[in-house]
């Protein structure tokens, strides 16, 4: 469970830069919610991230996740509660590591990191039966260097990495934003399958609002560093991508305004 | 024109103890570490200083080990909790390291001679096998030696603590995000990276039969040049591999300088050239992959 309470986030902080980018945000999430945020540019979704994971810190405020107060907890000491997943493909791997290198630096996750070889014969057997279970056939590249991998294959390795250490949460940003519609489609079942078998507590940027509904069990709107529109249950199993949009507006009185929210959603109604 | 190859081998061999500390901040750990330039002369001071106190050759490389390790440790934490930049760190602890060297010595230069009743490992290795001719000898030591050291640095790379090291260089957000402490393991790596440059130091210093407070001067790029050369030769993708090529570019390098140096009279080449002749080596090398992309680009 996460409990957000009274967030504040400021950056540029008493210089005439000074940009709020959480505004008293509070949220509670319950284990096994697939939560799924979207809003517009610069509406304190990344930076809402950022805080649970600790690597931003709130300038008021709590975080706490499962009955532990981690506010002030620097992102390494609470990565055995999270995994994380990025946008670019780049930032979940390490490319010029072998994939079951990658893999052991997240087997190793929450214990005291030692001196005896991370790649046992165990391991290469339990990786390899992960990736066989994602069908890219990665499962015999074990010793090529993740360098070598599209983008999809990283991404899958990095959302594998994220939630083998078995975490309580689950961090995505825009995860499947940079890949092909096929490849994305791919990358997200295999999140769904993730979080439902881990259950894991999981938050998905997206900018696809069809996407907002579709996945998950509870879809948060951001507008202007806080939540305007929080909906889950029957309500949001009927929510149409037009009546989200109408709701917002009457929210904030002004349109949702995201070039690439618009572009998609267009392109999914022409 | 024999013994100038076998003796440049040997050299390079000592400079590839130094190269493979150098591969660790460079590559492993993205870290331009120029405490190298202290600490090498670091280790062979405290070697001598011990040694001229009347210690044995082992324990007195031991202790310049540990000496470097400490000079590294510093940068380290220079550079993780003061937030000094990466570059600066390095150059703050060497030119502390300056004073600290001569405060070891006590004076600027100092002579490891038999006549002193000195001993070295190569004395010892000497009296050990005295059937083989000395030049093959101190060749074979320099090679078991070194590769000694590189199945150790190896295994220590393929540990979970050397996996960490390695990816924190590649993806230090990856890292933090998998439950490391980044700072913690750029301590570990630095202060490794400069034990084994004090040990080459160390080595050196029983090599030559001298130490010299400015011996230092220039390691570092010394270091970068056989790292760079090793992977121009080599390219290789796994670790085995790796420090086998710096091993090799180190060699190399030395045997490039010492030809430059053996030959290069006849176009006017002299040895105060020689650190010229590094830094244009390493400038090339480095330049060579972007002023082959524009070549491409304009055809």
């Amino acid at each position: 469970m996460l409990q957000l309470e009274h967030i504040d986030k400021v950056f540029f902080k008493n210089t005439p830069d000074e940009r709020w980018a959480l505004r008293n945000l509070s949220c509670v999430v319950q284990p096994d919610e697939f939560v799924t945020i979207v809003g517009s540019n610069g509406a304190g979704k990344t930076t809402l991230l950022n805080i649970i994971s600790g690597n931003h810190f709130p300038d008021r405020g709590r975080v706490i996740i499962e009955d532990h107060d981690v506010t002030s907890l620097p992102a390494f000491r609470r990565a055995r509660f999270i995994g994380r997943v990025f946008q670019n493909t780049t930032q979940g791997t390490a490319a010029s590591l072998t994939i079951e290198e990658n893999f052991a630096i997240a087997y190793a996750k929450g214990r005291t990191r030692g001196l005896h070889l991370a790649i046992s014969e165990h391991l290469r057997k339990i990786i390899r039966e992960k990736l066989a279970e994602v069908g890219l056939g990665l499962e015999n590249r074990l010793r090529d260097r993740v360098g070598l991998l599209s983008g999809g294959q990283r991404q899958a390795l990095a959302l594998l990495m994220a939630t083998i250490g078995n975490p309580k949460i689950l961090l995505l940003d825009e995860h499947t934003a940079n890949l092909d519609p096929k490849t994305a489609e791919k990358i997200m079942n295999l999140t769904n399958l993730l979080i439902r078998d881990d259950h894991l507590t999981a938050f998905m940027i997206t900018h696809d609002l069809g996407d907002a509904l579709k996945y998950g069990t509870r879809t948060l709107l951001m507008d202007d560093g806080g939540i305007v529109l929080d909906i889950s249950g029957e309500e949001r199993k009927k929510m149409t991508i037009n009546e989200l949009l109408e709701r917002f507006s009457e929210r904030r009185h002004k349109k949702f305004a995201n070039d690439r929210v618009l572009l998609s959603t267009e392109t999914k109604e022409g | 024109m024999y013994d100038y190859f076998i003796f440049s081998v040997q050299e390079g061999l000592l400079y590839g103890i130094l190269a493979l500390g150098v591969y660790i901040t460079f590559r492993c750990l993205d870290f331009p570490d120029l405490t190298v330039d202290g600490s090498f002369p670091l280790g062979a001071a405290v070697f001598a200083s011990l040694v001229y106190r009347g210690f044995g050759p082992i324990e007195s490389m031991i202790a310049a080990f540990i000496a470097g390790a400490l000079a590294g440790l510093l940068t380290g934490v220079l550079h993780t909790f003061s937030k000094i930049p990466a570059l600066l760190s390095g150059i703050l602890t060497m030119t502390c390291l300056y004073s600290i060297n001569l405060r070891i010595m006590g004076r600027p230069n100092m002579s490891l001679s038999e006549n002193l009743g000195h001993r070295t490992v190569f004395t010892m290795l000497r009296d050990s096998f005295s059937g083989i001719p000395e030049s093959y000898l101190r060749l074979f030591f320099l090679i078991g030696l070194i590769f000694l050291i590189k199945i150790l640095l190896d295994l220590f790379l393929q540990t979970e603590i050397g996996l960490a090291i390695r990816a924190t260089g590649d993806n230090e957000t990856l890292v933090e995000a998998q439950g490391i402490n980044p700072d913690r393991i750029k301590l570990v790596g630095i202060s490794l990276s400069n034990a084994l440059v004090a040990f080459s130091g160390a080595m050196f210093a029983q090599y030559q039969g001298f130490v010299d407070i400015n011996m230092g001067i220039g390691m570092v790029v010394l270091g970068l040049a056989s790292v760079i050369v090793g992977e121009v030769l080599l390219r290789g993708r796994i670790i085995l591999v790796i420090t086998l090529q710096v091993i090799i570019g180190a060699v190399v390098y030395r045997l490039a300088t010492a030809t430059a140096l053996n030959y290069g009279y006849s176009i006017g080449f002299k040895p105060y050239d020689l650190k010229l002749f590094t830094g244009l080596l390493v400038i090339i090398i480095l330049s060579f992959p972007v002023i082959k992309a524009k070549f491409r680009r304009v055809k």
